[in-house]
């Protein structure tokens, strides 16, 4: 690898490269072309050998084998990519905005003393300079960030480049160049989802509700619509920490992604970490009193109003209707 | 078990965000203050495991924003010791002189757990918990609901989140920086009468610390508000108008039942 080159850390999940995954690959692909270098993704764990072909717009995948790697803990992590990193001297180190990725990305930024912006929609390179467009406040505000000193880690936002466009890539596997220790942090179980409430990946009508419903009472206005349309309500995140929704009716980065025909958003802001969630969604309606709020930028129409007043009307008005 | 809790301010996102002058920079000046949403999370995690544990929690912060609120609630919560640092400029620390500052605190509170906020919506350069982590030379996990004691002393579980509402249970040895998502719990209210009662019997210790220098490795050219190129189309009228527009989009795109 060389100074041109852009590395990428990916993940898999069932033996398949996340989605994240391919969008890295395709943006270190496309920045790979400027720099003349190649877009080199890194998979760590056992899964990586039957992923590694699917990572298409990658030039060169290389997998990294060792027990240790089977699950993610953040030391052995971190130690292989600054070992990377360090023999490779890329230009960029690529990572998702992910659970993984939050962790790692930002510890190996701090270790190795490298530059790194977070939320990266748009990146690009011009002698040997780092453009990079990057959003935050959650989605209110963009920055237009120039980092000359390289590496640079950058997090990228999902849903930020689309995967496609190229062959098939080299694939290396190795054993870990160097020995790993568990560290302090310790895997002990997946938790998975109880399987006995509404799965609401199937749901081809969604209610969403976000803080703006205010109070728990108020779910039941959500509640009516979503029967009147015959789907069902899902929520954000801050309903879910309420309590007032379980964790499965959660849209998002560590909730469900959904695909419904018709997604309404009821006082959602429209954060990224929300957002992610709703790639696959047909028709897209928000209700929301702010009129600057990012979610009119996902939505195809868009209401500027309190949800207490629009909510009962939508529903009185589908009610006349199909009665 | 010896807590610390990092609680910082940022601008409330309801208000409509102000640029600088110069264009490259949020005019902290024009903003309104609200307490990170994930280190009140952070806050109630630690409040929660004093109940539990009977452990002690100090909390951290930096004298920006409208921060004194924010500490006297902290401590009509529940929390035993306020310690605030000393910060004169409008604008907060960049991100490794944040963690410098932070640390040089936290090195003299000799915490066994300290919880951080695993994000906050105005850092660029990443977040500061895992920096904070590094400078302090402690493990970290991040994008954390639920801390929980261990089975072993000295130790303490964590609840991490995956995608899909998957959750990898992990235990971590103390001492440990976490990055919490979100508490077991919601962040508890507390009357603002008790608020104001904190007011009068809060000591709020303040610790001189040497400002670092801020190194600048990423420079911002411009910042703006973003505009998609495609907006969603808009529905005036009443809520009956809205509501009836609505209906006949449903209709046309055959989502009636
Ligand atoms: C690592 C990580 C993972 C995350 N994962 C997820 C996730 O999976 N899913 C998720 O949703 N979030 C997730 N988040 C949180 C995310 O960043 C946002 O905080 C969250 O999505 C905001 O939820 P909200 O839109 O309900 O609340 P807010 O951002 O507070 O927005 C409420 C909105 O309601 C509007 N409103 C208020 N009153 C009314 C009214 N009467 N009528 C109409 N509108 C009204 C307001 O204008 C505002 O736009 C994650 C964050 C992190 C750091
Ligand atoms: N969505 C997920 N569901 C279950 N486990 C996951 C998920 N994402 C990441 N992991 C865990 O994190 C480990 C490391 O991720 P990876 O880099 O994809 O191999 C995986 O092997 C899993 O143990």
């Amino acid at each position: 690898m060389s100074a041109e080159d852009v590395l990428v850390l990916g993940e898999t999940k069932q033996g398949t490269p996340t989605d994240m995954t391919l969008e890295l690959a395709a943006c270190a692909r496309q920045l790979a072309s400027q720099t003349g270098g190649q877009a080199v993704v890194v998979l760590l764990g056992p899964e990586g050998k039957q992923a590694a072909t699917q990572v298409a717009d990658a030039h060169r995948v290389v997998v990294v084998e060792d027990d240790i790697l089977a699950t993610y803990t953040p030391a052995p992590y971190l130690e292989l990519l600054s070992h990377l990193v360090d023999q490779s001297k890329p230009i960029a180190l690529l990572v998702g905005s992910t659970s993984v990725g939050l962790d790692v990305a930002p510890l190996l930024a701090a270790r190795m003393n490298l530059p790194i912006v977070g939320g990266c929609q748009k990146i690009s390179a011009e002698n040997g300079a780092l453009k990079v467009t990057a959003s935050f406040c959650a989605g209110k505000m963009l920055a237009d960030v120039e980092i000359s000193a390289t590496p640079a880690v950058l997090m990228l936002l999902p849903g930020s480049y689309r995967a496609g466009g190229g062959a098939a890539p080299q694939v290396e596997i190795i054993r870990s160049p160097i020995a790993l220790d568990p560290g302090p942090v310790c895997f002990e179980q997946m938790i998975l989802p109880a399987a006995t409430d509404v799965d609401i990946t199937q749901q081809e009508v969604l209610v969403a509700v976000g803080r703006g419903i205010q109070q728990q009472d108020n779910l039941a206005l959500a509640e009516e619509l979503a029967e009147a349309l015959g789907g069902a309500v899902c929520a954000t995140r801050p309903i879910v920490d309420q309590g007032w929704l379980p964790l499965t009716r959660q849209v998002g980065k560590s909730g469900m992604t959904v695909k419904p025909k018709l997604y309404l958003a009821l006082g959602v802001s429209g954060a990224p970490e929300h957002v992610e969630g709703l790639k696959g969604a047909g028709l897209i309606i928000a209700v929301n009193t702010d009129p600057k709020a990012p979610i009119f930028e996902t939505a195809q129409y868009g209401v500027v109003a309190d949800l207490l007043d629009v909510v009962p009307a939508i529903t009185e008005a589908l009610k006349a209707k199909t009665n | 078990m010896n807590i610390a809790v990092v609680l910082r301010q940022v601008p409330d996102l309801i208000e409509t965000l102000e640029i600088a002058d110069d264009g490259t920079r949020l005019d902290y000046g024009a903003a309104r203050f609200i307490v990170n949403e994930w280190d009140n999370h952070a806050l109630e995690q630690a409040l929660l495991l004093k109940e539990s544990e009977g452990s002690s929690v100090t909390v951290v912060a930096l004298d920006f924003g409208e921060v004194d609120n924010t500490l006297y609630e902290a401590s009509a919560k529940g929390a035993d010791t306020i310690v605030k640092i000393p910060w004169d400029s409008e604008e907060p620390p960049a991100l490794r002189q944040a963690a410098a500052l932070y640390a040089e605190v936290l090195r003299g509170i000799g915490a066994e757990l300290i919880l951080v906020g695993c994000q906050s919506h105005d850092e660029l350069e990443g977040p500061l918990a895992p920096q904070l982590a590094f400078t302090l030379n402690l493990p970290y996990v991040g994008v954390v609901r639920g801390v929980q004691p261990g089975d072993q002393p000295g130790s303490i579980r964590v609840f991490k989140e995956f995608p899909g509402a998957v959750v990898a249970r992990m235990s971590v040895r103390l001492p440990a920086l976490i990055g919490v998502l979100a508490a077991e719990k919601a962040p508890r209210y507390v009357p603002v009468s008790r608020i104001r009662a904190a007011m009068k019997s809060t000591p709020i210790r303040e610790s001189q610390v040497d400002v670092p220098q801020a190194a600048a490795p990423v420079n911002v050219l411009r910042l703006y508000v973003p505009e998609a190129p495609e907006r969603a189309e808009m529905l005036d009228g009443s809520a009956e108008e809205v509501a009836e527009r609505i209906c006949q989009i449903l209709a046309e795109k055959g989502l009636l039942r």
